[in-house]
């Protein structure tokens, strides 16, 4: 059977996917940022999953303004990497896993969350800035991917609640996959950022700093955040924060906290990261 | 109907909606299409007889070639599709948002790299904080 093994949570700048292509990594504005992930490319190497659930959103890339899917499941062998108006980034292309995407799709369906089903895509850097934060340079990607792409360019996203709901559909649909995979699920975006208007450039560390304890601590507390205080609070750029909830939700109820990381800024953006793992089956052992 | 006027409460914020969305169209779409190399050259070739091949308004015209992406956003431009417009001029995403705070870019990346800009003020006109 296949099970989630752990979650990952990390930002997306394009920036740092810039910095990465242009050989900048060693300038003394990325060294911090890119110091955060040394720790995850070495448990990662530990336990290799086979495939990663990466949740994402695509920025008027894959999907311009005349379709636009609240969520988004990518069913194809493979991904291309977007150009986003500057040439696609000279990183491997994405190789899906068909077979378990066509599984998650028509699960989550009868589930109740209806997704849109991609059967060709182009990936932007909402998704392949994470894979090269945790695998750096790399002639193929280690991993296959499930790409769930989340509206959070045109309002209003998917609330908080229902991503985490989303999330533990995911979970019950990876454990009814008959094949032995090692799958993660990373929640991707944020964290407090504005790219637009006299407001750009708002970051709100204390805000980011209590969301990220609340992922291992209180989950709980975290769905019930509204559109309103995610736009006042983190910034309008910053609601991509509900795509962790998702990855939170195919947790499971307790986590693990593996590691944890806060950098500003990136560009434009708080950089936050955390890996987690579920812990509750040894909940139940111990009780 | 829905209410979204709690939206413009929020300072110096657009909230991208279905309505703005309708409005930007497009514009929007114009942006799309700097995805292509040879939509870019033939854009940056004779910026205006590009821009006349879609149906915008004048207004949204004139913001693109005037690279005001404030006035952009206020007529239904969203920054992520905007960003195809820097992005062929080769100008990074910190530039394109210093851009609409009235900051010089030295003024913004410093800003940044300070912590950047505090929300202490800037939640809510109605309630000022």
């Amino acid at each position: 059977m296949a099970r989630i093994s752990a979650g990952l949570t990390t930002s997306h700048v394009p920036a740092i996917g810039a910095a990465l292509d242009n050989g900048r990594s060693k300038e003394p504005y990325w060294v911090p940022v890119f110091e955060g992930y040394n720790w995850t490319k070495q448990w990662i190497a530990s336990d290799m999953p086979d495939v990663v659930v990466l949740v994402y959103n695509d920025h008027a890339t894959a999907f311009s303004s005349e379709i636009i899917p609240t969520f988004a499941i990518g069913c194809a062998d493979d991904f291309a990497v977007a150009d986003e108006g500057f040439g696609p980034r000279p990183v491997p292309t994405v190789i899906g896993h068909a077979d378990l995407a066509c599984h998650l799709a028509q699960s989550l369906i009868l589930d109740e969350f209806d997704m849109t089903v991609v059967n060709k895509m182009d990936v932007d850097h909402g998704l392949t800035v994470p894979l090269s934060l945790v695998f750096g340079d790399c002639e193929k990607w280690p991993v296959r991917v499930v790409p769930i792409a989340v509206n959070v360019v045109q309002y209003p996203p998917p609330t908080g609640e229902r991503c985490y709901k989303l999330g533990q559909a995911i979970r019950r649909a990876v454990e009814a996959y008959p094949e032995d995979l090692n799958v993660q699920v990373w929640g991707t975006g944020g964290m407090s950022h504005q790219l637009q208007g006299t407001r750009a450039g708002l970051i709100n560390q204390p805000f980011d700093r209590s969301f990220l304890e609340a992922m291992s601590a209180n989950p709980e507390g975290l769905r019930s955040i509204s559109h309103l205080e995610y736009l006042r609070e983190a910034g309008s750029e910053g609601i991509e924060l509900v795509m962790w909830l998702i990855m939170r939700g195919a947790l499971g109820e307790h986590v693990e906290e593996l590691h944890r990381f806060y950098h500003v800024p990136a560009s434009n953006t708080a950089v936050g990261h955390l890996v987690l793992v579920p812990a509750d089956e040894k909940t139940e052992v111990r009780s | 109907m829905v209410d979204n006027s709690a939206f413009d409460d929020i300072p110096g914020t657009t909230v991208f909606t279905a309505e703005r969305a309708h409005q930007g169209f497009p514009l929007n779409q114009f942006c799309m299409s700097l995805m292509k190399a040879e939509n870019r050259a033939r854009f940056k070739s004779d910026e205006r007889a590009y821009l006349d091949e879609w149906p915008m308004s004048e207004g949204q015209k004139r913001a693109v070639l005037a690279r005001d992406y404030n006035a952009m956003i206020a007529q239904g431009g969203n920054i992520y599709f905007l960003a195809k417009i820097f992005s062929s001029d080769g100008v990074s995403f910190q530039t394109a948002a210093a851009s609409m705070t009235g900051m010089t870019v030295e003024e913004y990346a410093a800003m940044m790299l300070a912590g950047g800009r505090s929300p202490e003020g800037v939640r809510s006109k109605r309630e000022g904080k």
